[in-house]
Parts: structure tokens; sequence; C-alpha cells
């Protein structure tokens, strides 16, 4: 029994029986870090001593009956998530050494549910990127193909899933950085609706695209932990009092469900025909099982892009005004005025996409060039909810690939950053318009794993696990732990 | 309630220290005034601390929000955009469906987010008026915002300071940013406007704008033009003004300079110029040359509020009277001076002492000239039974107005009823005319000289003899011995 290969379901059984201690469980995946991370780099830090401390009280809460349902379970943070006493640096310099002073929502809720936080794990800088090259510390690489990435930018988390270091982990996702790493690493991720998940203790990139979401090694296991997580949090006024009904008909199958296919994500530009041909299959599985497949069209498509990359820099370029060297992170010592002393700390601090992004967002809010960029963007942002909003009329669900393409190989995108932006050409659309959606495994192209991207109307998690569900169910298709 | 609410430092004329230029009448000042308040709340504008007291330890109402500390999200005070709505309401300012909070983008250290959450293109109320002694000043705006930390500098000035430390503990507090059309016309009408404000304001309970406390910071707006022209100068806009007193002086500062820029062949440059208490004139702060583009955009943490307009009637109707109302009302219905009336109604607390007074017996011209006689200086209010009982007692000649005012500090301190210290001091006035005699007749023989001038036709020798009356037997009824001294040296 290699209990790093396991779902979360089948460990919460063999705990809740006590045929396992989480103490055991934790020393079995501190154990196959040590032996793998080298390679794979998914973790920034280990945080053992919490990680001990969780175990025990795990264990106590198992033999004494009262154990949540996460109880025991390794899990894996991206450095983006603010947890009390840990270092949290977003990928960056300029928060190297902060500990952040609180527990983020999310996280908290999971700790609540008995999990056991056995690292941070690495991501792009600020979770700007799609490969996890970003990272001001190292990039992480691809546990399928070691000279490959793991995509981004939640990198760390999807690849610590994927390595068998950790049986779930957190992610975010603005654009795609939880669905678009899950399927270039072969595990399941799912960014929920905007405003399921608490964003208090995100460190924000973009506050109205921003949702933390789970990676995990089943639909099953991904809809136990989003239900641990979802739900209205006084904290966070984005929030939504909707009932957590994340796992409604989760096992009814697709059966008389329509579910589209938009040919604009379908032919979508440089979309490779391993991963088509891994998509088609896929549309057939569902078939199969008694999904009618529909076509629908997102006519906006071609502008998701460049309006995600205004609002995104826009909001970023506010978020960040905060590290400014003065109340914590790297701060200037040099500088004799205060000017230079933010110029001296923000330069050394950020890396080249943060700066880029900065620049770029200052500029599309600043006067004179607002109405032309930030508002001309957030005229498109409501022409692509509506293209969502007249799909959903035909259909129940919509299906695409995650990303046109397989993992690519370590620094062959990173001179170019048009082309590392196109990684998210699928995902961003559901950011846009606040859609839940999910991404599982579909095969392999060239012996590196696809994902399905399922994409459900706003607040129909429900939706999309269910059809992830039955794909899964209907397909055979089991997350595989890579082959290290 | 200070002496400085009453004062008016140097004259309520309005002239132009300009006048001494020579061209007294062709300059017309014109002043808008933004005035922030902290409306009266518990907490901060967007997270649970406490909005604590001037002289907190700093950084000790502080957490993870205020402070901006990576991953925080700001959640809206509902007290706050309560009592942003009522201030809006007693301006009578319309208040939209729907209102949205912004980021204003710039970076200085007492601002630790590097943006302010504030209301920029859909604020929470617009188009209201403020009446002034029957002239209207128009609101454009009143809209809620949060303030910024304080920065504090090891030496006298910024440049030559070695160390800057910064408290947080302002940091978040709501504020109310009230802000007028350029209506005003002088230096009296700018402090009067604030003053009928800050009035307001305690009158609804919205805040207690305190100005030596920074609940009340007002700037104004000011510039010149020629008597008869319609177009604006350019304006310069004050700051750093933590009084009545100084909001006045330093308006009549900034007129005067700027008269004398433009008359001299010079042009006024925008500008902000801090005001300097101790050197009692304006300073060059920042020019506008080099503004801040603020980057405004909407607050991606915040939903924006749709104003459910049920909750606005109902905060309408609770609203009490206004100021300037009472004000028409007590000149009318108990026929009191319109001075009288406005020095009372200036404090809602003595204004309801008034009527509560009256209403309990009292006299109205006798308690208004009592409690703006004595209780307004002293700031110590009595209950409306305790004030009405000594009024009585006054004006029905049962003690002096002496023997009243001790009455009154005694009830005050001690809690117990004016007629039991009256009768425990044996207080009550002499005004029996054969004991009465003794007295006068002894005054008499003491004071020929007086006695004298008085039969010689100076009737002011009378005050000598009173006084020493007072003197010998302060309980001696002063009507029953002015009228026996006449008659007796008559």
């Amino acid at each position: 029994m290699d209990t790093t290969h396991m779902t979360l379901a089948e460990l919460q059984r063999l705990l809740q029986a006590r045929e396992l201690s989480a103490k055991d469980l934790l020393s079995e995946h501190l154990m196959r870090i040590d032996n793998v991370d080298h390679d794979v780099k998914a973790f920034l830090r280990l945080t053992p001593d919490l990680a001990k401390e969780q175990a025990a009280t795990a264990d106590r809460a198992l033999k004494a009956g009262e154990a949540g349902p996460l109880a025991g379970i390794p899990l894996a943070v991206k450095d983006v998530l603010c947890v009390k006493g840990v270092e949290t640096t977003a990928g960056s310099q300029i928060l190297r050494g902060f500990k952040a002073p609180y527990t983020g929502t999310a996280v908290g809720r999971l700790f609540e549910a008995g999990a056991v936080m056995v690292g941070v794990t690495n991501c792009d800088e600020f979770a700007m990127g799609s490969s996890t090259e970003n990272s001001s510390y190292f990039p992480t690489h691809n546990p399928w193909a070691l000279d490959r990435v793991p995509g981004g930018s939640s990198g760390g988390s999807a690849s610590a899933v994927a390595a068998g270091e950790a049986v779930v982990s957190l992610g975010t996702d603005t654009g795609g950085s939880i669905r678009q790493p899950a399927a270039l690493c072969g595990v399941v991720g799912m960014k929920p609706t905007y405003g399921r998940v608490s964003r208090y203790g995100l460190i924000a990139f973009a506050s109205s695209l921003d949702q933390i979401g789970p990676f995990t090694r089943s639909v099953e296991d991904c809809a136990i932990l989003l239900e641990a997580m979802a739900g209205r949090d006084p904290l966070d006024a984005t929030s939504s009092d909707r009932p957590n009904d994340v796992r409604r008909d989760f096992d009814a199958g697709v059966k008389g469900m329509k579910l589209g296919v938009p040919r604009e994500y379908y032919d979508v530009e440089g979309i490779e025909p391993g991963v088509k041909a891994a998509i088609d299959k896929a549309l057939d599985v569902l078939r199969g099982a008694g999904a009618e497949i529909v076509d629908v069209t997102l006519p906006h498509t071609d502008y998701g892009l460049a309006a995600y990359y205004i609002l995104a820099p826009a909001e970023c370029s506010s978020n960040l005004a905060r590290f400014d060297g003065v109340k914590y992170g790297m701060s200037d010592q040099e500088a004799t005025n205060i000017t230079d002393a933010y110029m001296n700390s923000r330069r050394h601090g950020f890396g080249t996409e943060v700066r880029r992004r900065v620049m770029l967002g200052t500029y599309a809010l600043s006067s004179g060039y607002y109405d032309a960029y930030y508002l001309k963007a957030q005229k498109v942002r409501t022409l692509i909810k509506r293209d969502f909003d007249t799909a959903f009329e035909k259909c129940d669900a919509i299906v695409s690939a995650t990303s046109p393409t397989v993992a690519f190989p370590i620094g062959s995108k990173t001179k170019d950053p048009l082309a590392m932006y196109l990684c998210d050409v699928l995902t961003l659309g559901g950011n846009l318009a606040g859609l839940p959606g999910i991404s599982v495994p579909c095969g392999l192209s060239e012996g590196l794993p696809v994902g399905l991207q399922v994409l459900a109307p706003q607040w129909r998690e429900d939706v999309a696990l269910r059809v992830a569900r039955a794909y899964e169910v209907a397909s055979g298709v089991k997350v595989e732990v890579a082959p290290l | 309630m200070s002496n400085e609410d009453l004062d008016a430092p140097s004259g309520r004329s309005g002239h132009l220290p300009g006048e001494r230029g020579g061209h007294p009448s062709s300059w017309e000042v014109v002043i808008g005034m933004e005035v922030h308040v902290q409306p009266r709340t518990r907490t901060k504008m967007f997270c649970g601390c406490a909005v604590g007291q001037l002289g907190d330890p700093p950084n000790s109402n502080v957490c993870e929000i205020c402070t901006g500390m990576p991953g925080v999200l700001p959640v809206i005070n509902k007290a706050a955009v309560e009592a942003c709505l009522k201030t809006a309401l007693a301006l009578n300012c319309e208040i939209p469906r729907h209102t949205k909070f912004d980021r204003k983008n710039y970076m200085y250290p007492d601002l630790p987010k590097g943006y302010q959450i504030s209301q920029y293109d859909l604020p929470m109320s617009h188009d209201g008026v403020l009446e002034l002694d029957g002239r209207k000043v128009r609101i454009r705006r009143v809209h809620l915002e949060e303030d910024t930390g304080k920065l504090v500098h090891a030496g006298d000035k910024l440049h030559m300071a070695k160390e800057s430390f910064v408290d947080l503990n302002r940091a978040g507090i709501p504020l109310m940013e009230i802000v007028s059309e350029p209506d005003l016309r002088s230096a009296d009408e700018a402090r009067d406007y604030a003053v009928a404000l800050r009035t307001l304001l305690r009158t609804i309970g919205a805040s207690e704008a305190e100005m030596e406390k920074g609940q009340l910071r007002a700037e104004p707006n000011i510039s010149i033009r020629r008597i008869g022209t319609e177009e604006l100068g350019v304006k310069t806009e004050l700051k750093n003004i933590n009084s009545f007193r100084a909001l006045h002086r330093a308006i009549q500062f900034e007129v005067a300079r700027q008269v004398e820029v433009v008359e001299s062949g010079g042009t006024v440059v925008q500008e902000t110029r801090g005001w300097s208490e101790a050197e009692q004139r304006t300073f060059s702060q920042r020019s506008k040359e080099f503004a801040e583009d603020y980057r405004y955009f909407p607050e991606p943490d915040l939903p924006p509020l749709e104003l459910d307009p049920k909750w606005i009637e109902a905060l309408r109707i609770a609203l009490p009277e206004m100021p300037g109302v009472r004000r028409s009302r007590l000149i009318s219905d108990y026929g009191l001076p319109a001075a009288d009336a406005g020095l009372i109604t200036a404090d809602v607390m003595l204004a309801n002492l008034f009527e509560a007074a009256v209403k309990a017996g009292a006299q109205a011209r006798p308690t208004a000239n009592w409690i703006i006689g004595e209780v307004a200086p002293s700031g110590k209010v009595p209950t409306p039974a305790v004030l009405a009982d000594v009024v009585k007692l006054v004006s029905g000649g049962s003690i002096t107005r002496d023997q009243g005012r001790q009455v009154l500090t005694e009830s005050l301190s001690s809690g117990r009823a004016p007629a039991e210290i009256v009768a425990e001091r044996g207080f009550a006035q002499d005004s029996d005319e054969a004991s009465v005699k003794v007295i006068v007749e002894a005054v008499m023989v003491a004071n020929p000289r007086a006695v004298e001038d008085y039969r010689a036709g100076k009737k002011q020798a009378l005050g000598a003899l009173m006084a020493d009356v007072k003197k010998r037997a302060p309980q001696t009824n002063p009507k029953v011995a002015s009228e026996l001294l006449v008659r007796l040296i008559g």
C-alpha cells in the first residue's frame, strides 16, 4: 500500500477505520518529498513542525470519532495564501522572510476540517505566469517530464499532487492558473465561481478575477475539498451566501445533458493535433455516456485575451502598491528620500514580469487612457459574459481542451511574453465571466497529460463536477502519479 | 461648547484686508469648502478595529486589515454608511439607488495599501443645500472614504528628520467628505458655514465634530475675481486648519495675499497651501502643476451598494428638527431675540434644555438668559427640572441671581434639588420692608457723599449705595432696597 498514490476518498476510509494513522501518512509523504522534490522542486519550503502538530491533532480526533472530513490528509498550499507564522512570499523576493500574521479563510477552513499542511508550493511571482518559471526562487519541473514546465501559475501545487508529495493542494486561478497546470500535470484542478470561496488571505493579483481552488487526484476529492472551504465569509464582501450545494447530483451522470463545444475553443489557434485528438476521444466518451454534444459559439473570444491583459494588470498595479518596503518585506536602506526608497525596493523586489504588468496596468488606468483601455476592456468583459449566457441557453455545460498544448520545455517561451500569454486563451474567459471550471485528465499526447475543461454557469459547480465525474467514470481514466 | 465657538475674532464686517490696497470694492471673494468629518462609529471603515481616542499609544488600534497586510480585504461599516446617509438627508441631498467605492491610487508611507478607498463618480449623495442665515449654500456631494495614518518625524522639519515613524491608528477611520459649491463670499461666511455644519452634525448625531480632535477638518478653496465678472479666478486650497478661528484668519490672510499678488501684476498659482498657526500665515505646500494622477477605478473588493429606498425613508423620517428650522421656531413660538435663538440652537443639547425647562414652567426669556449666561459658558448642563426651578426661584423674587448661580452650581455637583439647597442654606431673599429699612438706613449713614450726589441729580450714585447694600446683606431683595433708598433719600 503506497499511500502517496491514493486519493483523498480512499485515505479517508483507511483513516476513519483506523487502519492508517495521520502520523504515518504524514511521514510517508515527508519521505516521498525527500525522495522526489530535489527533481520536481514543487515546494518552496516545508512546514514539518506544523504538519506534525496537525497530524497529532487529527489522530486524536480520529480516535475520538470527531474527525473532520480532511482529518490527517496531507495538504500543500500555494505561496500566495497566508498561513499564520509561515513564510508567505507570493514567489517574490519583495516578501522574502515575511511571515503572515494571520491565516486566510480557505486554508483556515481546511485546517478546521483536519488537513495537515506539509509545505508551501512554488508559483509564478504574484501568480503572474503560465509556467512557474517566473518564480523568483527556481522553476518547478513537470513530474511527467522533468525538462518541461508544470504550467502555472500554481505549478508547484499541481506537481506536488502529480508527484505524490501531497494528496491534495490549493492553488489560485486568475486566468487559468489552476486549470492549466492541472492539465499539464495530469491532475484534477478546479476554479470555483467567483465568490464561492473567500479570498481573505489570498495575496491579490487581480481582485475581480482571483479564486482559490483545489488540486486533487479525483473529481470526488475535488468536490470534497471545495465543499470544505466554500461559503460566505464575513471577511470577504465578494463572497456569496448561496447554499453550499456543490455535490448535489454528483453521481447523476450526463445522460440527457447537452454539452456545448464552442467552435472558437475547438479550433483555437495553435492547438496541437494530439490535444485535439484527446479531446475528440473525450467527446466520444461523453456522447457514449448519454450526453448530447452541441455546437455553440463564443464570438468575442478573440478579444478576451486583450481585455484580460488590460484588466488584470490594472488591478495588479493597484494591489501591488502596498509592497513599498515600508511595512514588511524587502526594504532599500540606501535611499535618502522616500521616492528612491520606493523605487529601489520595488525595482529589486519585483521580477521582470511583475514590473511589466504593473507598468501596463498603471498606463491603462492613467488619466487620458482610462476610457480607451480600462473602460473598453470592461465593456469587452460584459460582452464575453453575454456570450456565455447565450451559450448556456443552448447547453448545460461547455467542454473544451484546458490548454492548447501539452507541457512545453522549460525556457521555450520565457523570451516571448505574448506566446506565454496565449497559454490562457481557453481558460481566462471563465475568469472574466466568473464561471466555475474544472480540468480533468483525458489521456496523453506524446506521453504527456492532456486536460478536458468543463465550464458551467455561475454557481453551478454541481454541474461542472457532475460532468467531470461522469467523464472520469465512463472513460476509466484514473489519475496516475507521475512515473518518477 | 468652547468659548471659541461664539468668538467673532476680527469683527463680522467681512471687509477685505486688501482694502488697504486702495480698491476696496473691486474684488469678490469666492470660497468653496471641503469638509472631512469623522462619523460617530465604534469601529473603523473597513475593519473591526476601535476608532480609539486622540493620544492612544501609536499603532494600538490596528489589525492586519488597516495596516494593509498582504491578502486582506475591506468590509463596509454599516454605521458609517448610515451616518453619511443621515448627513446627506439633513443637507437635502439626492441619494441615488446605486453607489460604489473606488480606489484612489497614490503612494505615501501613511497610506498602508498604496491606495485610499474613496468614492469617485457615484458618491453616496449629491446636490444638496445648507441654509445659512437665509442664504442657500449648495452642497455638491457627501461621500464616504477612509482616513490615512500619521507620520511622526524625529526633528522639526521633514527634510531635517533623521527618522520618521508611522502611526496607523487613524488609518481606516471613516470620513465623510462634504463638498460645497463655491457659494461662500467671505471669511465670515466660510466660518459660519463650518459652524452651521458642525451644529447640524451634532443635532442629527452623525458626528461629535470636534475640530480640535480632528473630527472635523475644513479645507477652503479660495479665489478672487473682479466684481461683476463671472469667471472664477485661480484657486488655492488651504490645509492644516484646526479651529474655526484659524479657518477665519487663514482665509483672511489668503484673500489679502491673492489681492496683493494680482494687484502687483502677478498671477495666483494653483496650489495647496498650509496654514501656519505659529506664523499666522499660509505657505506653499505643493503645486498642482505636478498634480498626481490618482488612477481612480472601481474597488473590486467591494460590491456596489444598492441602497434600499425603505431604509433611506426610515432614516429621513427619524431625523430630528434641523437647527435652522428650530431657530425660527424659537423666535416665533417663544419670542426670543434672533441672536439668543441662534446661540441656543447652535447646540442641540442647549436647545433641548431650553424647551424642556420652559415646558417645566420656567419663563422663556429668563430661561434663555440663564442658558446663554450661565449654562453655556460653564459647559455643565443641568436637568431641565433643576434649571426651571432655579429660574423660577430667581424670577419669583425668592432668591437673588447670585444665590441662584450658587444653587445651580451646588445642584450640579451634589445632584440635590434647588429648593432643598435654598432651604438648607437659608438663601431665602429678604424682602421684608422693615428689616430692609434697617440696612438701607445704615448704608445712607455710611455714604453721605453718595446720598448728596443723588439728591443733586446724579442718578448713578444709586449704584454705589446698592453695592454697599449687597455687601452688607447679600440676601436683601435688590428691588425692595432700591425703592426704599429712592423714597428715603427723596
